[in-house]
């Protein structure tokens, strides 16, 4: 049973399968998102794939600052991914709003609707630096009980909102209560 | 056929046991041609053998209702059809085999393709949807021009019996049915230029856009088991065989092997052809063909 644990755990991190989702980003970290799975960087070696469904994808890449009008769209996307997942925030506005902090239409950044595993900073990130990030959330898609889930302190003092719902997505929850 | 023998073929060679293997080999050295038509390195040897351990190891969705159930059923049936078409290639042509086997193989080879396009229906998707009616769409003309290449074989050779067929009498019609099959493979696997029913680009993956875990892992499988029969189909009835075995079977290997990578290298090379354009595509080709196989059989039966 162990050694059946151990391959398993060996194939989940040496296939990451993505799936990209922009949340209100102003195109910059998707431009780079492409650009480092293209032939250029051979990110196949790694197995890394990029899928076109969420429910094939093992790692979930968000860009963009979280907006009113994608906080619901992320979270049914996270909870359409089968476990176990990991998440990469790419860019700066996935991590702190960056340029967008404050804005009556921002509800982000990311680690307070879903929770966040790998951040890639930058404005845009190099593609370099997304293939470390997405290299790490692969190797923690071999530990999933490793992964840190949603604290109060995350989700705390998230404004009341129109189309989203502003509770916390808990694991498996695909609609915005 | 013997049960123990039908059984043996079906389990051990060519079926479950190497076929599984030989179907991930398969999916590498498609993979890994396109990533060297693209000056890549590409992946691992291991790879599909990866992914597929992966996507077993994923949360099994919910089922809920029938088509949920049927979801599940598709994948399953369209890797056991396989086994079964690959039990049936008469990489080494003995007396074994059935009178009329021909049309049983070429009926579990098509019946992939429409679970395939009932997967997409079941899945409520409307990216299903799009990619199962393409998927129909294609698999009509497609199999227009499969059809008449097999036809044009069968006749040929007077026979409907794969065992017979194997033991090849070289005459054009063979060559030129071979050649009309190997045309139509690009679409049967929904290879570029071919592949309008799965672009990722336009409608997603297609009639696969709702699996996950173990079902898409069968999925992936399956594409493989395709390639190892249908590659097997032609190399089966295109080389005389030497009367040793295991040089038989080496070479029979190496043809499958190199039919692969000469259609991985089209797939890298070609962009993808529209719905409507790869429809015309087969029409015209079938006609043509049809045209040479009516005349061919008018002047060669006087």
């Amino acid at each position: 049973m162990k050694l059946l644990e151990k391959l398993l755990s060996h194939c989940r991190q040496k296939s990451p399968w993505l799936f990209h989702m922009n949340s209100g980003s102003c195109n910059g970290c998707d431009i780079e998102l492409v650009a480092s799975i293209a032939p250029r960087y051979d990110v196949e070696q790694l197995g890394i794939h990029l899928e076109g469904s969420p429910r094939h994808a093992d790692i979930l890449c968000i860009s963009g600052p979280v907006t009113y009008n994608t906080v619901a769209a992320v979270k049914t996307v996270y909870g359409q991914v089968p476990h176990p997942k990991a998440v990469v925030a790419l860019g700066s506005c996935a991590a702190t709003c960056n340029a967008f902090a404050g804005s009556p239409t921002v509800v982000g950044p990311l680690h307070r609707h879903i929770p966040v595993d790998v951040y890639v900073p930058g404005c845009p990130p190099r593609p370099d630096a997304i293939i470390e990030g997405i290299a790490k959330a692969a190797e923690l898609l071999g530990y999933p009980e490793r992964r840190k889930p949603l604290t109060d302190e995350d989700v705390k003092d998230i404004p009341a909102c129109g189309g989203a719902c502003g509770a916390a997505a808990t694991e498996g929850e695909t609609s915005c209560k | 056929m013997q049960i123990t023998t039908a059984i043996l073929r079906l389990l051990i060679f060519p079926g479950l046991l190497f076929a599984v293997p030989a179907a991930w080999l398969f999916l590498y050295i498609e993979r890994k041609t396109i990533a060297r038509m693209q000056q890549r390195i590409g992946p691992p040897l291991l790879q599909p053998f990866y992914d597929f351990v992966k996507l077993l190891g994923k949360e099994p969705p919910q089922h809920r209702s029938i088509q949920d159930l049927l979801i599940k059923v598709w994948p399953a049936i369209s890797v056991s059809v396989l086994l079964a078409a690959l039990a049936l290639i008469p990489v080494f042509p003995s007396k074994g085999g059935f009178s009329g086997d021909l049309i049983l193989l070429i009926t579990l080879l098509e019946l992939p393709s429409m679970f395939y396009m009932l997967a997409g229906f079941t899945s409520r998707s409307i990216y299903g949807k799009v990619g199962s009616m393409r998927e129909a769409s294609l698999s009509l003309s497609s199999n227009l021009l499969f059809l008449t290449a097999v036809m044009m074989i069968a006749v040929g050779a007077h026979t409907f019996r794969l065992s017979e067929l194997a033991a090849p009498t070289a005459s054009p019609a063979r060559w030129l049915g071979l050649a009309a099959i190997i045309l139509c493979i690009p679409a049967k696997l929904r290879l570029n230029p071919f592949s309008t029913s799965s672009a990722e680009q336009e409608i997603y993956s297609g009639p696969l856009t709702e699996y996950s875990g173990s079902d898409l892992a069968l999925w992936e499988l399956a594409h493989g088991l395709e390639w190892l029969a249908l590659s097997g189909f032609v190399v089966s009835l295109s080389f005389p065989r030497t009367g040793f075995k295991i040089a038989d079977a080496g070479i029979f290997a190496f043809l499958c092997i190199a039919l692969v990578v000469l259609l991985a290298t089209v797939a890298a090379a070609t962009a993808r052809f529209t719905i409507d354009r790869s429809v015309r595509f087969y029409w015209r080709w079938s006609v043509a063909l049809a045209v040479v196989f009516l005349v061919s059989a008018v002047v060669f039966r006087g």
